[in-house]
């Protein structure tokens, strides 16, 4: 009985053109609803909205050339040195991470056989590392990079450190990525007399391009923000590290020394513009490649 | 006219974990012609076509004894796989080109084979498509994604695919049954084009493409070979109760 006076509303709704009233209890639960789903998605939205804004009015005014400069005085807080730092330390924990995160991706999905134990190990072993909090990832990299291996705070232990952080984040969308890919395009690779490295890196690999760069981009996001496994690993040099034994800060890293020594809030909040309007020119160009990946 | 036998199979037994697919299956498959296998849903006809090219390799708990020859060779000793696959093209159930242009779809097989010459592909690509009776639609976008392709299309650039690598043997699995009554149309009178240089062996659900198309017709039944004749005699005098109860509709 219930079910058919519920089926009753719905219809109604469907057809639409409000041609009767809804019942007062029916219209008193969908308003309520309504309320909640158009007040959640209000929140979500003015909460990145007012953010957003807070840090432009904070920032934009304090956006001088001065904070571009080459060298970093405390007088002028460059951030220049630093955006080159990130750049170079995006680039070399993803040349580490993406080979491995990706090749064992494909090892589990192409490869390893169902039901074999070492998977099953490999996935609880990302799984866990995916939820270490990123400080715990510093102290590590400070205790075996830096102390143990003599790397010192340098590119190198920061960027190994990161590249172990993104590890999963990368696999695990690869993973999906890849099994994402229909068998059929196995089965007809394999129906023409290739082998599974071909199949694989002709086939199945460039089908899932766009999962698997949608797993970069959350690395490179989560590159560029980090600071807590950086602080120790990577230290905070002002200038543009001389090589990979030297240390040198991203422009997060940046940010967090600015606003805590508290003397140069002002700049913080400018290089915070920065930050932001990277992160999204990084994420506006990589959809923009994930769009003519999946075109093709 | 002389038979030579393409495929021997002899006393094939396959199965699936503790599935007995296939039951002692003794066929011999004469070269040049079509033969088609009948038979209701799971009665191993489309394993035995996937045993015909080793495409049952690649499923987990799958066993095999018995031995196929392709030209006296028995392909589970000593063969390569990618050997076979080479020498036997397969075209499945859904067309599946690949997400690429309708070029690479067709020059995927003989690259893979070490062709690399553009001129040789080029060339290739052409005959395959001409083959396939498809080129004179696509000639002009041949740089476009085969993925805009209509079913049918799809279906004969997937024919034309398997082409390509120059098999001898075409193994095809319901190869119409994504299709609608014109390609399907198409892909049959293909078929019968094909048989001329290749050994062709199609699984289908409709007895009515079997008797339109093949010369031999096996009627399949719970993994056993039930009746094994040319298709003409098959359909009119089956010899097997079964075979008749399946052809006049009783079940299946």
């Amino acid at each position: 009985m219930s079910s058919r006076t519920m089926a009753l509303p719905k219809q109604r709704i469907r057809t639409g053109r409000r041609s009767n009233p809804p019942e007062p209890t029916q219209g008193i639960q969908s308003l309520v609803l309504r309320v909640l789903v158009y007040g959640a998605a209000i929140c979500t939205f003015a909460v990145l909205l007012f953010l957003i804004g807070y840090i432009l009015i904070r920032g934009i005014p304090y956006l001088t050339p001065d904070l571009f400069s080459l060298e970093y005085t405390s007088e002028n807080c460059s951030m220049l040195p630093s955006i080159i730092t990130t750049v170079e330390m995006t680039l070399l924990s993803l040349v580490i991470a993406i080979p491995v995160s990706v090749f064992t991706a494909v090892y589990l999905v192409e490869y390893a056989k169902k039901g074999n134990k070492l998977v099953g190990l490999m996935r609880l072993t990302t799984e866990t590392l995916s939820g270490i909090p990123s400080i715990v990832y510093g102290l590590f990299g400070m205790l075996f990079f830096v102390t143990q291996l003599h790397w010192k705070l340098s590119l190198l232990s920061g960027s190994l450190t990161l590249s172990i952080m993104v590890l999963p984040l990368i696999m695990r969308s690869t993973e999906e990525a890849l099994l994402a890919v229909p068998d059929l395009y196995r089965e007809a690779s394999f129906g023409l007399g290739a082998g599974r490295l071909r199949t694989v890196f002709r086939i199945v690999l460039p089908s899932a391009m766009p999962g698997i760069l949608a797993g970069i981009i959350l690395a490179v996001g989560r590159i560029v923000g980090e600071t807590a496994a950086l602080i120790y690993t990577a230290g905070t040099a002002t200038e543009l590290p001389s090589g990979l034994f030297s240390s040198g800060r991203t422009l997060a890293v940046h940010m967090y020394c600015l606003s805590s020594e508290g003397l140069h809030t002002d700049q913080a909040y400018a290089t915070a513009v920065v930050l932001l309007l990277i992160v999204l020119a990084m994420n506006t160009i990589s959809a923009l490649i994930a769009r003519k990946l999946t075109k093709n | 006219m002389s038979m030579h036998t393409k495929y021997k199979i002899q006393d094939l037994n396959l199965h699936y974990g503790t599935f007995h697919a296939l039951k002692n299956i003794n066929l011999e498959l004469p070269e040049k012609e079509i033969t088609a296998f009948i038979g209701p849903s799971g009665c191993g006809k489309s394993t035995l076509l996937k045993t015909l090219n080793r495409m049952n390799d690649l499923v987990e708990g799958c066993s095999i004894d018995g031995t196929v020859l392709l030209d006296g060779e028995d392909i589970f000793d000593r063969m390569d796989v990618n050997v076979l696959r080479r020498r036997v093209g397969m075209v499945f159930q859904k067309p599946n080109p690949f997400p690429m242009s309708i070029y690479d779809n067709i020059a995927f097989g003989p690259r893979t084979h070490g062709i690399r010459k553009k001129a040789k592909l080029d060339e290739i690509v052409e005959k395959s498509l001409r083959d396939a009776a498809i080129w004179d639609e696509v000639k002009d976008r041949l740089d476009k994604s085969a993925l805009g392709m209509s079913g049918g299309q799809q279906q004969r650039l997937c024919i034309a695919r398997a082409l390509a690598i120059q098999p001898e043997v075409l193994l095809m699995d319901e190869p119409t049954s994504a299709l609608d009554p014109i390609s399907t149309m198409k892909v049959e009178d293909l078929v019968q084009e094909l048989k001329r240089e290749y050994t062709i062996v199609m699984v289908t659900h409709n007895m009515q493409q079997a008797t339109r198309v093949s010369d031999k017709t096996a009627f399949f039944l719970l993994g056993e070979v039930v009746e094994f004749n040319e298709t003409a005699e098959l359909f009119s005098m089956p010899k097997d109760q079964r075979t008749e109860n399946y052809i006049t509709g009783r079940f299946g």
